[in-house]
């Protein structure tokens, strides 16, 4: 720690008000009272679904497929977890038995 | 049974999978700064003031370097992006459930936004209660994970290595239950493949504000495209 307690306290709540800002911000451009504009409307209807997608690409951004491993952990993660959701459709199931098989490649075989 | 424990009953097993997640990746984060010399007060009252994990990280980096307030502010702002489309796609949504709308907004992390923003509550179950208790159920898991990772510092008894696949595994699998549910899939192929050209593009560091401009600028150029279908597809 190289700051005294306030200049940490001052740090943390500039992160909060940053953070703040961009959770609040559209509800603040676009109030409940008011009409919002069809092109934010349309934004609303089809942005959900571009942006998990992204948070798919977000959640691996860190893995290499140039270095050992070659990011093929994840894909067999993946994978496990596409062929589990196909097949049962229980959220539960698709993620704990994913997340467990990775788990094991990593610490087992891709080691 | 009264509607605010229907709606609790309604939304906890939509947050289990994030209690396992955010229980590793928050005790990881209050490990992370118990080992930079900070007290269990910190990780537990920023868990509760920030609550978005990627930032509550480089905040520490923040905190162990110079005195930078406004730095800190722009960065939060930067790392947030995303949270713009969060806000744009939960107007409508978050529309009359009254003064909950604040803590709605105030706790929108990338997973109660997940969940809230796919998922219809049972028949019967208020959504206005169902997304609060989404929301406080995860905002819980994540500072009390935090807490204990800083309280408990090095003290984990098993090889937890690759538990946070859980965040990725649960974005597959929201991912697909949205294209299950849609006709149309240009909006989810446009988000993965743009990611993953602003990602070799621009690395890993800088790639989130690049993905949102192009899909953004995508999404508006081919509006004619994209909405006509959208008409027809059930939402």
């Amino acid at each position: 720690m190289s700051m005294t307690v306030w200049q940490s306290v001052i740090t943390i709540i500039m992160v909060v008000l940053g953070t703040m800002l961009t959770r609040f911000l559209p509800f603040l451009l676009f109030p409940a009272n008011k009409p919002t504009p069809p092109y934010i409307q349309y934004l609303g209807k089809v942005l959900p679904f571009s942006v998990i997608g992204m948070l798919v690409i977000y959640c691996l951004k860190g893995v290499s497929l140039t270095s050992y491993a070659y990011g093929l952990p994840e894909a067999l993660g993946i994978l496990l977890t596409v062929l589990l959701h196909c097949w049962k459709r229980n959220m539960l199931l698709s993620v704990a038995g994913g997340t467990i098989f990775y788990m094991l490649l990593v610490q087992l075989v891709f080691v | 049974m009264n509607e605010k424990m229907k709606a609790l009953r309604a939304a906890f097993p939509y947050t289990v999978p994030i209690c396992a997640g955010f229980a590793f990746l928050g005790l990881a984060y209050g490990i992370y700064m118990h080992s930079k010399g900070f007290s269990f007060v910190y990780p537990m009252l920023m868990s509760m003031t920030i609550f978005a994990g990627s930032m509550e990280f480089v905040t520490v980096n923040l905190l162990t370097s110079v005195f930078a307030p406004f730095h800190a502010l722009l960065l939060a702002v930067m790392v947030n992006a995303r949270h713009l489309f969060y806000g744009i796609s939960m107007l409508e949504t978050y529309k009359g459930v009254g003064a909950k709308k604040f803590y709605l907004i105030f706790g929108m992390c990338d997973e109660s936004f997940s969940i809230n923003c796919t998922t219809q509550p049972p028949a019967g179950v208020d959504r206005g209660w169902f997304m609060f208790f989404v929301t406080l159920l995860n905002h819980i898991y994540w500072v009390v994970g935090s807490t204990l990772g800083g309280i408990l510092g090095g003290l984990i008894p098993f090889n937890t290595a690759g538990i946070d696949f859980v965040m990725t595994a649960l974005f597959v699998v929201i991912f697909l239950d949205q294209w299950f549910s849609q006709k149309n899939h240009i909006p989810a192929v446009l988000g993965i493949v743009v990611s993953v050209a602003c990602l070799i593009g621009f690395g890993s560091d800088h790639f989130i504000v690049a993905a949102m401009a192009f899909i953004l600028l995508l999404l508006t150029l081919f509006r004619k495209k994209i909405e006509p279908a959208e008409e027809g597809a059930a939402s």
